[in-house]
C-alpha cells in the first residue's frame, strides 16, 4: 500500500523523460511483422479445441469421447481426469489470487460445470477443422441445475450452491455456513451512525451493473510443446509470463523451473490476461502427442468463458452536515465473483469514497458466487461500479445544496495526511489539483447550450500497484544499451522503462534497445497491471542505469589511473573532478574491452512506495428522448500522472480509458436468458464503442510527482476508467432529468427511465 | 470433405497459387498457409475488422471470405502496404501520433484507412469515423488513429 517513502529525486531538466520519442516496437506493429501468439507457427504443429458447457449450471453424469478418438486426425482427447488433482491452495496472480483447486476446475470442469461455455474437454488434432469437428463428437450426459444470475438470488438462504462446500469467511473468520457468500468484509473510520445521525442532507440509492467483458481485440491463445526430456515450452499472449509459468506448473504439478513462459505480443488485456484458460490443455495435449500443440479462442469462447469483470449490486448512503462537508458514507456492496471464488469488491471498496475526507465511514463488502465465467481484473477493477454509486449521489448532493460540482469536491477533497476508510493516510496526492485543473478548463468554462443536452462530472480513484520486477542491461560498443526486462509491453512500456535507463546513462530512449524476455532470461517479474510497469519496471530500468554507471565510473577511474572517487558522471558525460580529463559515455563504451572487459547492469525491485492515482471527468451529451440513445459530445479527462514519463502514451491510457468506461456505461453487458445461457457472445451484441460513437477525447495530464518513485511517477493505466460511467449518468440527469442508477444506460433503460418520469409519454 | 481447390490469385503485387480446402477462409489461408500473419483474426464474423485486407482495392473482412473466393482477384495485405522505399504514410503518422497500443487492430486500421485514402485523398474527421467505423480498437480511444489519419492525408496531399 502506499507508505510513503521520499524516493523523488525533484530533477526539473529531464532530457528525456517526458518526451515523445516514437517506440522501439513501432515498426514491427505498423508493418504487421510482430509475432502475437496466435502467429505462431512450428513444425508437426496440433491444432487444439475445447468442448464447451451448453449449460449456465449442470452435474457432468458422463463424457463419452469414443466417437471423437475415432475421428481421423485427432490425436488426443483430455478430460479433467488428466490434471494432477490439487489441494486447496492460494496463489496470488499479481494482480487477484486463485485457489489452485478452483483454477484445476476452471480449466476442465470437476463434476460440475458452473457457467455457459465453462470447458469440459480438450481435443488435439491435424487442423482446426477437424478439431472442431471432434468437439462435436463428444457426448457428454448433464444433469441440469437451476441457475444462480445475480448476486441478490445467490444470496438468499435458500439459492442453489454453486460449490458445496463453499462456506463464508466474514471478517477474517470461516463461519462455516455454506453459502455462495464467499467473502465478507468490512471497512469501518469514525462512528457512521453518530455522523448520519449530525447530517443535514442524507441520499441513499441503490445501484445494479451488469457484467462486463474486457473487450481486447486479441482472443486467449497457447502453444505449448512438452518434450521428451519434460521441457515444456508455452508460447502464448499474457500480461505476465512469471504468473503463467507458476499457474501453469503448478496445474500440471511440475517444478517451476520444468516450464519456459515465452511471452508473444499481446492484443489487449486490461486484466482479462492474468490467468490461464488453455495453457495447461495445450500442455497435456502435446505430452499426449510428443508434439507442439496450438489452441486459440473463438470470439464465442472469449466472452463465454473468460474473465469478464464483476457486475455488482451497490447500495450507497452518504450525509452532509451544515457546512456543506460530506461527515458520513455507508457503502453495501456485493460483487459477482462468477462460478469460482475471487472478486472485486475488496478494490471497489478502497476506491469508493478516495477522492474525499470523510470521517465517518462503513463499507461492507460481499463476493458472491454466481452462474457467471469467473470473473477477471478489468482496468482498476471493482472502481468503476463503485465510483458509478458514490459519484452519482455526490451529484445528487451537489443539485440539492445547489453548488457546483468542482467547488464541491474542492472543499471535500482528500489530501496529504487524509485517511482513507480501508486505512491507508494518503502522502502527496493530486485529487485537488486535478479539481483545480477541471476548474480551470476551457471546457468547464464553455457554457453548454441546446435542448437535452447536459454535463456531468466525476471524480475517479485508483490505488496503483508496486509489486517486483526485474531489468538487465548491456552496454554496447557503440554506446547503446540492450535491455532486457520481464514485463509484457501491452502498449508502450518498452519505450517508457527504456527511457528512465536512458535519463541516467544520458544517452537517447532510441539507443536503448528494450526487449520483453521469455522467464529463463530474466529475473521473477509480476503482470503488467495495477498501472505497475512504467512505475516499478521503470524503477527496475533506473536501478540498472545507476549500476552500469557505478561500473563505468570506475572504467573511467582505471583509464584515466585515478580514483573512481575523483570521476564524475554528468549528462552522458564521465570527467575527473579536476576537469583534466572528460569522456562521452559512447566513447568509453568503446574502449571497455581495453579496460576491464564487458559492463551489465542488473536489477529486481519490489517498490513500497506506490502513488495513488486521481482523475475528473467532464463530459457533455445529448439525449435522443425519441430513442433513448446518448450521444458523446465533448469529453474531457484529468488525471494525475506523477510525471508523465512518455506522454503520447499516458494520453492514450487515458483516453483508451474513457472510450472503455463509455461503453461500460452505454451499450456493454452480458445478456443472458433465463436458463443462463449468454445471448450477446459476438462482438455484434457485445456492443463495444466504434470510432463514430466517440468524439476526440481531450486529456489533461497533472504532474503532481509521486514521492515514491525516483521520477516521481505514478500509475496511469487504470483510472481513467473510473469517472465516465458516472459522468455520464450525471450529464444524462442534467439533460433530461431522470437519475440513472443501473448500468448500461442503453437506449432502452434511458427511455424507461424518460417514461417513468413523464408518466409514459416518451417524450421529455 | 471434397478435394482441395487450386486458386491462382494476386497477393501484394505478386502471382500466388495455393491449394484450399472449399471451408477455408481467405484469412485462415493468409496466415497458416501463406505466413502472412500479419492480418489479425479477431472475431471471425465481421465486426471488429482487425482482418481488413484490400480485394480489388475495396476493403473487405478477410474472415467474411473464402479461399476459393481469391481466385483472379487483386489482394494486398499489411505486408504489402509498405515498400523497399520505406514506410507508407499512414504507418509513418501512426507512429508519430502513437496511434497504436497493443498493435493487435493496427494493421486492420491501416489498410482500411489506405483504402479511404486511396479513394478520398481529404475526407473529413466525420468521414474517417464512418469509414473506420468498421474497425474496433479497444486500446486508443480511437483519438489518435482518426489524427493520425487526417495527417496521413494531409502528408499525401502535397
Amino acid at each position: 500500500m502506499a507508505t510513503k517513502t521520499e524516493d523523488y529525486l525533484g530533477i526539473t531538466d529531464y532530457k528525456v523523460i517526458g518526451t515523445r520519442p516514437i517506440r522501439h516496437d513501432g515498426v514491427d506493429k505498423v508493418v504487421g511483422r510482430a509475432k502475437y501468439g496466435a502467429d505462431i507457427d512450428m513444425a508437426g504443429m496440433l491444432h487444439g479445441a475445447v468442448v464447451r458447457s451448453p449449460h449456465a449450471h449442470a452435474r457432468i453424469e458422463s463424457i463419452d469421447t469414443s466417437k471423437a478418438e475415432a475421428l481421423a486426425g485427432v490425436k488426443a482427447v483430455i478430460t479433467v481426469e488428466d490434471l494432477p488433482l490439487q489441494e486447496d491452495k492460494i496463489e496470488d496472480l499479481g494482480e487477484g489470487a486463485a485457489n489452485l483447486r478452483h483454477l484445476r476446475a476452471n480449466v476442465l470442469a470437476d463434476g460440475k460445470v458452473l457457467y455457459h461455455g465453462h470447458a469440459v474437454a480438450a481435443v488435439a488434432a491435424t487442423d482446426i477443422h477437424t478439431a472442431q469437428e471432434a468437439v462435436d463428437l463428444i457426448d457428454v450426459e448433464y444433469e441440469v441445475l437451476q441457475p444462480v444470475l445475480t448476486v441478490q438470488e445467490a444470496m438468499e438462504e435458500d439459492a442453489p450452491l454453486l460449490l458445496e462446500d463453499q462456506t463464508t469467511q466474514s471478517l477474517g473468520e470461516d463461519t462455516g455456513q455454506k453459502s455462495n457468500v464467499c467473502t465478507h468484509f468490512r471497512h469501518e473510520l469514525g462512528d457512521v451512525e453518530k455522523g448520519f445521525a449530525e447530517a443535514e442532507l442524507v441520499i441513499e440509492r441503490e445501484f445494479d451493473t451488469a457484467t462486463v467483458h474486457q473487450g481486447y481485440i486479441e482472443p486467449q491463445n497457447a502453444t505449448a510443446l512438452w518434450a521428451a526430456d519434460d521441457q515444456i515450452t508455452v508460447w502464448c499472449s499474457t500480461q505476465g509470463a512469471f504468473t503463467v509459468r507458476e499457474q501453469t506448473a503448478q496445474i500440471l504439478d511440475v517444478p517451476v523451473s520444468q516450464v519456459k513462459v515465452v511471452p508473444m505480443e499481446i492484443g489487449g488485456g486490461f486484466g482479462g490476461k492474468i490467468r490461464i484458460y488453455l495453457e495447461p490443455l495445450a500442455a497435456i495435449l502435446s505430452r499426449q502427442t510428443g508434439r507442439p500443440v496450438k489452441m486459440v479462442m473463438s470470439r464465442t469462447e472469449v466472452l463465454q468463458a473468460t474473465g469478464p469483470t464483476a457486475g455488482s449490486y451497490i447500495k450507497c448512503k452518504m450525509g452532509i452536515d451544515k457546512a456543506g462537508k460530506i461527515i458520513a458514507a455507508y457503502a453495501y456492496m456485493a460483487y459477482e465473483s462468477g462460478g469460482f471464488p475471487g472478486s472485486w469488491a475488496a478494490p471497489g471498496a478502497m476506491c469508493i469514497f478516495a477522492p474525499y475526507n470523510i470521517p465517518n465511514v462503513l463499507i461492507d463488502g460481499y463476493e458472491v458466487l454466481v452462474n457467471k465465467p469467473q470473473t477477471m481484473a478489468y482496468r482498476a477493477p471493482g472502481a468503476t461500479n463503485a465510483a458509478f454509486a458514490s459519484e452519482t449521489i455526490i451529484d445528487e448532493i451537489c443539485e440539492q445544496l445547489d453548488v457546483d460540482p468542482l467547488e464541491f469536491r474542492l472543499n471535500n477533497s482528500a489530501r496529504e495526511g487524509t485517511r482513507r476508510a480501508d486505512g491507508p493516510v494518503y502522502p502527496r496526492i493530486g485529487n485537488e489539483e486535478c479539481v483545480k485543473t477541471a476548474l480551470s478548463s476551457e471546457h468547464y468554462a464553455t457554457q453548454l447550450s441546446g435542448k437535452n443536452r447536459g454535463r456531468g462530472i466525476a471524480s475517479g480513484f485508483w490505488f496503483n500497484v508496486g509489486l517486483k520486477s526485474s531489468a538487465a542491461a548491456s552496454v554496447n560498443s557503440d554506446g547503446t544499451v540492450s535491455l532486457v526486462e520481464g514485463s509484457t509491453d501491452i502498449g508502450g512500456t518498452r519505450t517508457s522503462i527504456a527511457m528512465q535507463l536512458a535519463e541516467v546513462l544520458g544517452i537517447r530512449a532510441e539507443d536503448v534497445k528494450p526487449q520483453v524476455a521469455d522467464t529463463d532470461s530474466i529475473g521473477d517479474t509480476d503482470v503488467t497491471g495495477g498501472s505497475r510497469t512504467t512505475f516499478a519496471t521503470g524503477w527496475a530500468a533506473y536501478q540498472c542505469a545507476l549500476d552500469i554507471k557505478e561500473q563505468l565510473i570506475k572504467r573511467a577511474a582505471k583509464l584515466w589511473e585515478i580514483s573512481a572517487d575523483d570521476v564524475v558522471f554528468d549528462d552522458g558525460t564521465f570527467s575527473s573532478s579536476d576537469s583534466s580529463k572528460t569522456i562521452s559515455f559512447k566513447d568509453l563504451a568503446g574502449m571497455l574491452d581495453e579496460i576491464g572487459g564487458p559492463v551489465m547492469g542488473r536489477a529486481t525491485v519490489n517498490p513500497s512506495g506506490v502513488g495513488g492515482a486521481f482523475a475528473v471527468m467532464i463530459v457533455d451529451i445529448e439525449v435522443d428522448t425519441e430513442t433513448g440513445k446518448v450521444e458523446i459530445l465533448r469529453v474531457s479527462m484529468i488525471q494525475d500522472a506523477g510525471k508523465a514519463v512518455y506522454p503520447s502514451y499516458v494520453e492514450g491510457q487515458m483516453q483508451g480509458g474513457v472510450a472503455q468506461g463509455i461503453g461500460w456505461a452505454l451499450n456493454e453487458e452480458y445478456a443472458y436468458n433465463g436458463d443462463g445461457l449468454l445471448a450477446n457472445a459476438s462482438l455484434l451484441d457485445y456492443r463495444m464503442p466504434t470510432c463514430l460513437d466517440l468524439p476526440m477525447i481531450e486529456t489533461h495530464i497533472v504532474e503532481v510527482p509521486n514521492p515514491g518513485h525516483p521520477y516521481g511517477v505514478r500509475g496511469v493505466g487504470e483510472v481513467p476508467i473510473v469517472p465516465p460511467a458516472a459522468a455520464v449518468a450525471n450529464a444524462i440527469y442534467d439533460a433530461v432529468g431522470v437519475r440513472m442508477t443501473n448500468l448500461p444506460m442503453s437506449p432502452a433503460e434511458v427511455l424507461k427511465a424518460l417514461w417513468a418520469k413523464n408518466g409514459g409519454t416518451g417524450t421529455a | 470433405m471434397p478435394g482441395k481447390v487450386h486458386v491462382t490469385t494476386t497477393i501484394n503485387g505478386e502471382s500466388v497459387e495455393f491449394l484450399c480446402e472449399p471451408r477455408q477462409t481467405i484469412l485462415e489461408v493468409l496466415r497458416d498457409q501463406l505466413d502472412l500473419t500479419g492480418t489479425k483474426e479477431g472475431c471471425s464474423n465481421g465486426n471488429c475488422g482487425a482482418c481488413s485486407i484490400l480485394v480489388n482495392g475495396e476493403v473487405i473482412d478477410s474472415c467474411l471470405m473464402m479461399g476459393v473466393e481469391a481466385e483472379g482477384q487483386e489482394i494486398t495485405t499489411i505486408e504489402g502496404v509498405a515498400s523497399a522505399d520505406g514506410l507508407h504514410p499512414l504507418q509513418q503518422k501512426f507512429l508519430e501520433h502513437a496511434a497504436l497500443q497493443c498493435g493487435i487492430c493496427t494493421p486492420g486500421f491501416i489498410v482500411a484507412a489506405k483504402a479511404l485514402l486511396d479513394q478520398e485523398s481529404d475526407p473529413s474527421e466525420e468521414r474517417i469515423r464512418l469509414y473506420l467505423a468498421g474497425n474496433l480498437c479497444r486500446c486508443t480511444g480511437y483519438d489518435k488513429i482518426v489524427r493520425a489519419v487526417q495527417d496521413a492525408a494531409s502528408e499525401m496531399a502535397e
